[in-house]
């Protein structure tokens, strides 16, 4: 059961990114990759505001939907490949914004909601 | 359509790794190990072009990208700065630069192993 609750969650929030990113990407030319900054961000806040539900619902919410949302891999390889083409304000912006603005907002999310 | 439905395939195969794995470790560790190795395994398919165009968004996009996670991360780290500051600060750093070595390394032996 639970195992269903996360392939539910993680089937919807997966190609959600994926649209969300392109969106976002549409909407600028700068080499920031805010497309996957603005997934996670917004996936952050949802994790930290789902503190407090337990059960299927944070399976399918939690694990699967918010799980699935964000990423850390292509996070991890935007990142390095900004420094490999010498964009290296970029990506140190992009990775320290990133972490920092996802734990504000789960934070945030967690006092605001949780 | 055919797109999204590869994404959501992959996608739902990285989460139930994740689930299995965080099922086994605590939280903490777990989501540091997973985030560490979707981030080599990135850099590894990532290395070179592609030659099938669905093989990235299937592999990358869907069963790496569900099976790392920012929010899970970001979350942990605020449980443990809400413990210790230390121990919030050690975890996200720790992974941030964990997870981006292991990109690069990725990426290396991608780029020598896939050529």
């Amino acid at each position: 059961m639970s195992a269903l609750l996360v392939i539910l969650g993680a089937a919807v929030g997966a190609p959600l990114r994926y649209l969300l990113d392109r969106a976002v990407q549409s909407w600028h030319s700068t080499r920031f990759p805010l497309g996957t900054f603005v997934v996670n961000v917004v996936g952050c806040f949802l994790l930290g505001a789902l503190t407090g539900v337990s059960g299927g619902l944070s399976t399918l919410l939690g694990t699967g939907f918010c799980g699935a949302l964000t990423t850390y891999s292509t996070f991890g390889y935007e990142t390095v490949r900004l420094v490999e083409t010498g964009a290296r304000g970029v990506a140190v912006a992009y990775a320290g914004g990133s972490v920092v603005a996802g734990v504000g907002v789960a934070f945030l999310g967690a006092v605001l909601v949780g | 359509m055919r797109l999204l439905g590869v994404i959501a395939l992959g996608g739902a195969l990285g989460a139930l790794a994740r689930w299995g794995l965080v099922l086994l470790w605590p939280a903490p560790w777990a989501v540091l190990l997973i985030n560490t190795l979707g981030c080599g395994l990135i850099g590894v398919l990532l290395a070179r072009p592609l030659s099938r165009p669905l093989t990235r968004p299937f592999l990358g996009t869907g069963v790496l990208g569900g099976f790392t996670t920012f929010s899970a991360y970001a979350v942990e780290g605020v449980g443990l700065l809400s413990g210790s500051l230390l121990n919030g600060f050690l975890y996200l750093g720790g992974t941030l630069v964990a997870a981006l070595a292991a990109t690069w390394l990725g990426l290396r032996l991608g780029r020598v192993v896939r050529r």
